[in-house]
């Protein structure tokens, strides 16, 4: 079988794609002077056009996606983008950051009306849009939690922040770089933070207790409203991972809750499109206290004008250049615009439906439910003894379906967690779970079947262990 | 439309599964309290009525006009083929490649990434892409820190100011100190003395005011003192400038907006960083490689994780996990269609047109400033403030004129920017207006507009 082939391999010498308008006049070592240039060109590719199309098209084949098929993975939220929402983000492609603000009138209401309606969302009193993804929000906001407690004089005091240890890792991460030490606190037999370890925890070096509810298990923290007391009689501030609010969006808010700080990724609940990896977006909404310490700029009104807001002295500052992934923002406001407070609500109810129906299709199938109670918008299941998750999923990509997120949360063996999203029907529930029994009942029947999956994917199982042992992480051109 | 497919049937169907009578009663781990509050959000529109209301906001955003700003975002060639080819729903909709099997699509385009910001930067390692250039400088100096366990860092004050302001903001926690390189008159940076203190050195290439910097030399203090230069580049200027690697840089870090992404009000574009071998450990964010399937095959995976978030939490090396990969990818396809003939024919059109646009002004008497080593933008004094010149230009139907603030004490000024994308006729528009306004000739009262 041969190798499919990089864009480097394709082409000859002296072919391309695209010609730009060209200007002619004085060369580059007149204009700039000849030690200013490179003495050789980038080894960049030299395709034709239609090359070029079959290349990226072939790729794009070789990729699974939402638009493809049931793409399950828990914590990721992969629901349907929809296309309009690419239709909307065209109409302000050609607008420069630095272009007058009087003159970009429109694109600076939308903005301010979207951080309005994030802010009615979260139950929050103002949002910055500009974090360009989740972990990039947490960084914001644990950053604002610092300020504030230096401006009240307990900034050395306060030096722990505390996660459960169901966390994702981008919360201890966050903390870390915000110069905070981290402390876990167990996850209790009923699937929820440990209450009494919790309270133990608490303390006056207590800077920031990072929670995401519903948890990492997608089963809602009950006490939550003990524990933003707990946290809060302390001095503490509490950060809500948004991550999971697609469970409860237009349902409940993290403000009610007692949270101080939320990030939303917009890139999960408001179905900005995933892109492979990103661009994400991670607005931030805070209380009242903390709205001082937001980055700059916000998007204000004055008079009639919407306004570019930088002279905020207290605040953290710049998290980024600009004002935050704009076109993933017209996505999010084109979302809540059609949907409104009731489609929203019927998001996250049926997002609670599909989950927990799966789950119980799951559990039919075989599959032990790790904390088996009514969940809310994901779930995490386990494998029969003896099976690997790892093995499943592999076997899974054979059936044309993806995996669910495998692995995580690191509180469960062989964890499998699932979330199915309020945009697919029972029946392609019902066809996952009828597939998820077939690969138990042929893993029975035949112990190769896994080992062996996948067996009709582009390629197979990779060699991880040499990748990363000898890594190569360029082409080389024959000559590395 | 909240894309719902659920007849009333089904969530009978569904509800009678679970074995629960109510879809409220899957609600009822939440505390009754705050379940269903008011939710003070307009009325949904259907799909007309949100374009029309899209338009009509879109109708107050001044686009397609003659456009000379710069300041770290300008408006290039774009063939209609990159966003096609690069938009395909395949790659839009897909999630991180965590499953390799299905993901080759995402993972080799990633690795084709590596490889051209490799060539075009001259160092060996890139990473799939950061948020932005400027989280990318902060994280950069962050490494640099790790690498050399020294805690400060020195950066020219002609690094994009609010490159700056994210650098301060990124260090503050740490107790990182920032020592500020002041300019020549020249509006370059001096090669400063560096203590062997200082973690890195860090210098943007063409600099914020666009004027090429002395990077060699600067590579040589920086290594000197033991500290690293961390090169802030503009991707595009590199088809003709000379690379990073070539005289010694660390670390090459940048905004890639230049590459193939709308300008989009500044976002989505995407950062990157390049790194010799030696600092691959350190290296934040995810990173592609090379391997073979159990058939033998070529093919590519997400690799080295244990310096990422979710292998080491705390001890990562960043928090970062979602990156800017589709709007990579939109730099990637568009070099392949350029290709280094095409990437070369946009630098030097933009460097002439940007010369040429000097000139121009120079001839209908503008003051603009006296350094000729410049890449795709320049200052020029004016008269009124920047962001007046600005407003003023604008409502003449030019877009033009980042305002220079006033850190850089030369008064009153805007930087101008033109691309291989400006025509005779942009420059003809640019001109009246400026002569509008006032900003032409060496006589003249303000003009009030
Ligand atoms: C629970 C949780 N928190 C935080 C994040 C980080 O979000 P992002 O990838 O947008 O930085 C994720 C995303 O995977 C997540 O699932």
């Amino acid at each position: 079988m041969s190798d499919f082939p990089l864009v480097f391999e394709r082409g000859a010498a002296g072919r391309r794609a695209a010609r730009p308008p060209v200007t002619d006049g004085a060369s580059m070592a007149e204009l700039l002077g000849e030690e200013a240039l490179r003495a050789d060109p980038p080894r960049l590719p030299e395709v034709s056009e239609l090359d070029l199309v079959r290349h990226y098209t072939q790729l794009a084949h070789r990729q699974f996606s939402i638009d493809g098929n049931f793409y399950p993975l828990g914590s990721c939220t992969m629901k349907y983008n929809p296309k309009l929402h690419e239709d909307a983000a065209e109409r302000f492609l050609d607008l420069h950051p630095y272009q007058d603000p009087d003159h970009a009138q429109g694109i600076l209401a939308l903005l301010h009306d979207l951080q309005r309606d994030l802010a009615t969302i979260t139950g929050m009193d103002a949002i910055s849009l500009q974090p360009a993804a989740g972990a990039h929000g947490e960084l914001t906001g644990i950053l604002m939690i610092r300020a504030y407690h230096e401006a009240n004089g307990e900034g050395e005091q306060r030096r722990v922040v505390i996660c459960p240890d169901g966390a994702h890792g981008t919360n201890p991460a966050t903390a870390s770089m915000a110069g905070y030490d981290v402390v876990e606190v167990p996850t209790g037999p009923d699937g929820e933070v440990d209450i009494e370890a919790f309270e133990a925890a608490l303390g006056p070096d207590t800077a920031a207790v990072m929670l995401t509810n519903p948890n990492t298990l997608g089963i809602f923290e009950r006490r939550i409203l003990r524990m933003s007391e707990a946290a809060h009689a302390v001095g503490a501030q509490l950060y809500y991972d948004g991550a999971n609010l697609n469970a409860v969006v237009g349902r409940a808010r993290p403000g009610d809750m007692g949270f101080d700080v939320v990030h939303l990724n917009l890139h999960k609940t408001f179905t900005t499109p995933h892109g492979g990896g990103g661009p994400g977006t991670g607005p931030v909404g805070v209380k009242a206290h903390l709205a001082p310490y937001l980055p700059v700029p916000l998007v204000a009104r004055e008079g009639d004008r919407y306004v570019l807001d930088a002279e905020r002295p207290r605040s953290i500052g710049r998290m980024r250049s600009f004002y935050g992934n704009v076109g993933n923002l017209v996505r999010a406001y084109a979302y809540i615009r059609t949907l409104g407070a009731e489609g929203l609500r019927r998001v996250s109810s049926m997002a609670v439906l599909n989950a927990n129906y799966l789950r119980v299709k799951m559990k039919e199938a075989g599959f032990t439910i790790a904390f088996d109670r009514v969940n809310m918008h994901e779930f995490v299941a386990q494998p029969p003894a003896g099976m690997r998750t790892l093995d499943i999923a592999k076997a899974l990509l054979d059936h044309g379906v993806h995996p669910m997120t495998v692995y995580f949360p690191l509180i469960v063996k062989e964890a499998m967690m699932v979330e199915p999203t309020e945009t697919e029907s029972l029946e392609t529930l019902d066809a996952y779970a009828a597939t998820l029994a077939e690969v138990l009942r042929r893993a029975e029947a035949d112990p190769a079947y896994l080992a062996e999956a996948p067996r009709h994917t582009p390629v197979r199982r990779l060699d991880e262990t040499t990748a990363a042992r000898k890594p190569v992480l360029r082409h080389g051109f024959g000559d590395l | 439309m909240p894309y719902v497919p659920h007849t009333d049937d089904d969530v009978r169907r569904a509800l009678a599964a679970i074995g629960v009578d109510d879809v409220d009663d899957l609600f009822a781990d939440v505390p009754a309290e705050i379940l269903d509050p008011p939710l003070d959000l307009p009325e949904p529109m259907d799909e007309v009525a949100l374009l029309a209301h899209l338009d009509a906001l879109a109708a107050l955003d001044q686009q397609a006009v003659p456009t000379f700003l710069g300041g770290g975002v300008r408006r290039h060639f774009i063939p209609a083929v990159t966003p096609r080819l690069a938009m395909q729903g395949e790659f839009v909709t897909a999630y991180t490649p965590y499953q390799a099997e299905v993901a080759q699509g995402v993972l080799q385009s990633t690795f084709e990434f590596q490889t051209m910001m490799s060539e075009l930067t001259g160092l060996p390692i890139a990473n799939a892409s950061m948020y932005d250039g400027a989280s990318a400088v902060a994280e950069a100096a962050l490494l640099a820190v790790r690498q050399t366990h020294r805690e400060t860092v020195m950066v020219s004050r002609a690094v994009h100011p609010e490159t700056r302001e994210v650098l301060q903001t990124y260090l503050w926690p740490l107790d990182i100190d920032i020592e500020v390189v002041d300019l020549e008159p020249s509006l370059t940076t001096p090669v400063p003395a560096v203590g062997d203190h200082v973690a890195a050195l860090i210098v943007q290439d063409p600099n914020h005011l666009g004027y090429l910097e002395d990077m060699p030399a600067m590579a040589a203090a920086a290594h000197a003192a033991g500290a690293l230069l961390i090169a802030v580049v503009d991707p595009l200027a590199l088809a003709v400038l000379r690379e990073p690697g070539s005289y010694g840089a660390d670390v090459a870090v940048g905004d890639g907006q230049v590459l193939g992404v709308p300008m989009q009000f500044g976002g989505p574009a995407f950062g990157f960083m390049v790194v010799t071998d030696g600092l691959l450990r350190q290296l934040p964010g995810r990173l592609v490689g090379q391997t073979s399937d159990v058939d033998g095959r070529r093919a590519f995976v997400l690799t080295l994780q244990a310096r990422e978030q979710h292998i080491r939490r705390s001890k990562a090396k960043s928090n970062i996990c979602s990156n800017h990969q589709l709007a990579a990818l939109l730099a990637t396809v568009n070099m392949a269609a350029l290709g280094p003939t095409g990437l070369r024919e946009m630098a030097e059109g933009t460097v002439r047109r940007a010369h040429q646009l000097a000139a121009a002004l120079r001839a209908a008497g503008a003051d603009v400033a006296a350094n000729e080593r410049f890449f795709a933008e320049f200052v020029l004094r004016t008269r009124a403030e920047g962001a007046t010149v600005r407003r003023r230009l604008a409502k003449r139907g030019v877009r033009a004129g980042v305002p220079v603030p006033a850190e850089y004490g030369i008064g009153n000024g805007v930087t101008l920017a033109a691309t291989e994308l400006t025509t005779d006729a942009d420059v003809e528009a640019l001109l009246a207006a400026l002569h509008d306004v006032g900003e032409l000739g060496v006589v003249g009262t303000e003009v009030v507009a």
